[in-house]
């Protein structure tokens, strides 16, 4: 039976139609409204390729029915910032060009964002301890680290 | 200022043409991006044509097609940097199409790092034959002697003043209809002002801020969603399918059984998930696997069809015969997946007789003509357009989803994408074949290493075929390879020393236990654990220095000079190499050690000239093992690497870093599992690979050498760390690791058995 669910997803409110309100977000986010931010990894919640922002809180959206998210505010790699308007984690990955395949990356970009939010100047140790459950397979984790820090010093 | 520039979607979006660069009459067929004809048949995409690889359009826009694709390694930039620097563009007037079998020349499969060494070098020469005909064409109209022409973004002029014209408004629009002459001179490398510098990516804004597509994220209009249900055993017949149990499931389109291929079909991409997850079939008992545990006995006892004797200097059998000691000593490394962090997908859609396959392959114009075997096509009713996803690292399961989605957009004759789910992706992706090697090594009276001889055991490979068979194809009963494709394993077997007898022989096997293929430098990897392993090995045995042992025995000076550079970066001071310097009974070790508790340090060392013809790496390896646990922790790399010439050095660093911290996760972590019927490794948990607290330090130090040919740079320094991490726990422990992976388990064992 489809249901509309309505869904604030990066600054603007919406409605999302669909057959199981117990989908995955995930789902929702890249095929009712067609992001390309959150990825698909392992649908299992162990590699964070999918982590959106539920109300500034990093979650695997893989692994979180759409029925739990109810008004929660949803930031995705999207919402973080633009090309135009880069957020400082965004622009410090470009900088330090902490990305090979990419694929990950926007997990790290949400996984990181949200850590440094509580967490101004991390040692290199705490940045990655925050990302142990961020999994990426190109072998990026020097850049990536790099990149957090140096957002950390512009944030 | 960094350099970004428009993406190939953003480019395709400001036009809404897949092809504009040009407005001839024999061109004027446009592609829309989505919907395309399965072929053009206008555009030439001949090895040997310049228009195969370029063209210009009236605004002096240049488009790169590139047979060669960028799976995430950056080589999209790279080639970029290469075109524009040889015809004296900016970066941001060249724009790349990769892997599109109607507008890309065949350059081969991006494999085997050969990415700049051979597309590249292909490319520069297609540039540079087409820079020379501009300039002649250019001095014919300016009526001026082509000597005094000179070219500055595009624009020619003479250097004494006077008129110009553009590359645009001499050839905008037009082809060039010249073969690509090897004659054709190139740029000076001192003149360079692109190549040779640590251009950024143009590909990583968008990718950072999620306005890339990648495979994963493709559409077409119309598309359908499908998934595959595996067999419950890999070799199962498939006895019925209980359609009812899916009747449920909101959107479903249709369950597609043809053979043993079994699929659904549905609306939505959850709709397809579910159907998948909640189909009833029933399918044959198969337990057609050996035995885990049995593994390596498996594989000495699997049928030798052939030997390839790939290096054979002198009498190894007889020197060993004669030599005063004698060493010998097994090594084994384990069974890999790819591992990548999407798993593959693609897009297909078959309309009026002719398939357009959207897949992240690392070679299209292979997969086209698989699709058409497998479909009983001609090739010329096939299109096949690379789309980048994630990274794959040799022939993951990319070609495997495109068959799937093929099969089931026929099914339904509509388009369907294929999203592999992870355990897919873990369970049925090729793997990189088990490997065991036997080494033996004869010393004479004063020490000197007087036979070398080395035994491997890989499977053999079908003679004339490049690709792996692909799954639906196979499970369908429908055309595909029956043969073992796991890429050319038996490199780097051959062994870079000067020792006066050597003989290397892979015996090729009859099967392996499950459907192999190649990972980041195949059987390199493997060949040059045991070879560098087994150096460590001897170095030791003799009392000498690994380093200064490896030199005694190099008369290859671009490699001394890299192994001498190596011990500067790595502060690298002599040791006997006796593996107990950890406990500072090593007179000649000046390394300062330190022991805190159970945990002991140690370095080791390894050299690679990959293939024995190109790209040279050195590395040292710090760890720390804990003789408690087994846990090894590795600290620190210390990598040279000299590949001639440099075209992105950031690129390349980033490769280097990229590999080591890969190959540090396949040594100490990685090993696919199976029970008697299928693959167990299935996800995350039962197959981990390294972690960010894991990951080591990595200092890099490139040898440029601008006047030398461009080697590859994105398999090499995997090759070297297998080795560098096993002689650093000798030196650490004084035990030896012959087992990849290095599991605390084995690490325990070994300091038992030890004596």
């Amino acid at each position: 039976m489809p249901t509309e669910i309505p869904l604030h997803v990066n600054g603007r409110a919406t409605r999302v139609t669909v057959d199981d309100p117990d989908m995955p977000l995930l789902y929702a986010l890249r095929d009712n409204l067609g992001l390309h931010g959150p990825r698909f990894g392992c649908g299992l919640g162990q590699c964070g390729s999918c982590t959106v922002h539920l109300d500034g809180r990093p979650v695997r959206s893989c692994v979180t029915p759409l029925s739990v998210v109810g008004k929660k505010k949803i930031v995705t790699l999207e919402g973080l910032g633009t090309l135009d308007k880069l957020h400082p984690v965004q622009k410090a990955f470009i900088e330090e060009q902490a990305a090979q395949c990419g694929y990950c990356i926007s997990g790290m970009i949400m996984e990181a964002a949200a850590f440094l939010a509580s967490n101004k100047s991390p040692s290199d140790a705490q940045i990655k301890q925050a990302l142990a459950h961020n999994l990426c397979r190109c072998g990026t984790h020097l850049r990536i680290v790099r990149a957090v820090k140096r957002a950390a010093a512009g944030v | 200022m960094r350099f970004t520039k428009p993406s190939r979607r953003e480019f395709l979006k400001g036009t809404g043409i897949l092809i504009v660069s040009f407005s001839l009459p024999s061109l004027s067929k446009t592609v829309s991006a989505s919907g395309t004809p399965a072929d053009t048949g206008t555009k030439t995409v001949a090895l040997d044509d310049v228009d195969a690889f370029l063209a210009i359009d009236p605004s002096g826009s240049v488009t790169l097609y590139s047979g060669k694709v960028d799976l995430g390694t950056g080589i999209g930039t790279a080639l970029t940097q290469i075109v524009a620097e040889e015809l004296d563009v900016p970066l941001s007037r060249v724009h790349v199409i990769e892997g599109d079998t109607a507008l890309t020349p065949a350059q081969g499969k991006t494999w085997g790092s050969l990415s700049i060494q051979n597309g590249g070098v292909q490319i520069r020469q297609a540039a540079a034959t087409a820079r020379r005909a501009l300039l002649q064409e250019a001095a014919k109209r300016l009526g001026v002697p082509v000597e005094d022409l000179i070219v500055e973004q595009g624009t020619m002029r003479s250097r004494n003043g006077g008129k110009q014209i553009t590359y645009g408004e001499l050839i905008g629009g037009k082809t060039f209809s010249l073969k690509v002459d090897k004659q054709a001179p190139l740029k000076e490398p001192a003149t360079y002002k692109i190549v040779g510098r640590p251009v950024p990516r143009f590909d990583i804004p968008e990718k950072m801020t999620g306005q890339s597509t990648y495979m994963q994220d493709f559409k077409v209009p119309d598309m359908l969603h499908g998934r595959v249900v595996r067999p419950a055993g890999i070799g199962a017949t498939l006895l019925s399918v209980d359609e009812s149990s899916v009747k449920d499931v909101p959107g479903l389109v249709k369950v597609v059984r043809q053979g043993n291929f079994l699929g659904v079909v549905a609306e939505s991409e959850w709709g397809a998930i579910r159907a998948a997850q909640k189909l009833k079939a029933s399918w044959s008992d198969w337990e057609g696997l050996p035995e885990q545990s049995k593994l390596w006995e498996h594989v000495r006892a699997t049928k030798v069809t052939k030997d390839d004797v790939t290096s054979n200097i002198g009498s190894a059998e007889q020197a060993l015969e004669q030599a005063v000691k004698r060493l010998s000593a097994t090594y084994d490394f384990a069974i890999h997946t790819h591992g990548s962090i999407g798993p593959s997908c693609a897009v297909a859609e078959i309309k009026d007789g002719k398939l357009t396959c959207w897949s992240s392959s690392q070679g299209t114009h292979d997969l086209r003509q698989q699709l058409a075997a497998m479909l009983s096509m001609p090739d010329t009713d096939v299109r096949a357009i690379y789309v980048e996803g994630s990274g794959c690292y040799g022939r993951n399961g990319h070609e495997d989803a495109a068959a799937d989605a093929v099969l089931l957009a026929r099914a339904v004759e509509r388009p369907v994408r294929v999203q592999w789910m992870r355990e897919d992706e873990h369970g049925w992706d090729p793997k990189g074949p088990p490997t065991l090697m036997d080494l033996q090594a004869g010393l004479d009276a004063n020490g000197n290493v007087i036979a070398w001889y080395s035994q491997v055991y890989v499977p053999e490979s079908a003679t004339g075929s490049v690709n792996v068979k692909l799954v639906a194809a196979e499970l369908a009963g429908l055309p595909h390879e029956t043969g073992m494709v796991p890429g050319n394993i038996i490199q780097n077997m051959a062994i870079p020393y000067t020792f006066p007898n050597v003989r290397t022989v892979a015996h090729r096997l009859a099967g392996t236990p499950l459907r192999p293929s190649w990972i980041r430098a195949p059987g390199r990897m493997q060949n040059t654990f045991c070879n560098e392993s087994f150096m460590d090995e001897l170095a030791a045995a003799v009392g000498a220095d690994p380093l200064e042992f490896r030199l005694r025995y190099l008369n290859d000076p671009r490699g001394v000079e890299l192994l001498k550079r190596l011990a500067r970066l790595a502060q690298w001071q002599g040791r006997a190499s006796s593996g107990q310097s950890s406990s500072g009974q090593s007179s000649s070790d000046k390394t300062p050690k330190r022991e805190t508790g159970d945990v002991a340090t140690g370095r080791g060392l390894t050299y690679i000239k990959y293939e024995l013809a190109r790209t040279y790496v050195g590395a040292v390896a710090d760890v720390e093992v804990n003789r408690k646990s087994g846990e090894i922790r590795v600290k620190h790399f210390a990598i040279v690497q000299d590949c001639g010439q440099i075209i992105n050095p950031d690129g390349v660093k980033n490769q280097v870093e990229g590999n080591v911290t890969q190959t540090v996760s396949r040594v100490l972590k990685e090993e696919v599992t199976f029970d008697r019927s299928r693959v167990t490794s299935l996800n995350w948990a039962s197959y981990p690979i390294l972690t960010f607290p894991e990951i080591p330090d990595v200092d890099i130090e490139l040898i440029d050498r601008p006047t030398e040919k461009p080697w590859g740079v994105g398999e090499p320094s995997a090759a070297v760390v297998p080795s560098a991490i096993s002689n650093a726990v000798f030196d650490a422990l004084g035990v030896r690791l012959r087992s990849v992976p290095f599991t605390p388990a084995k690490v325990r064992a070994a300091i038992q058995s030890s004596p």
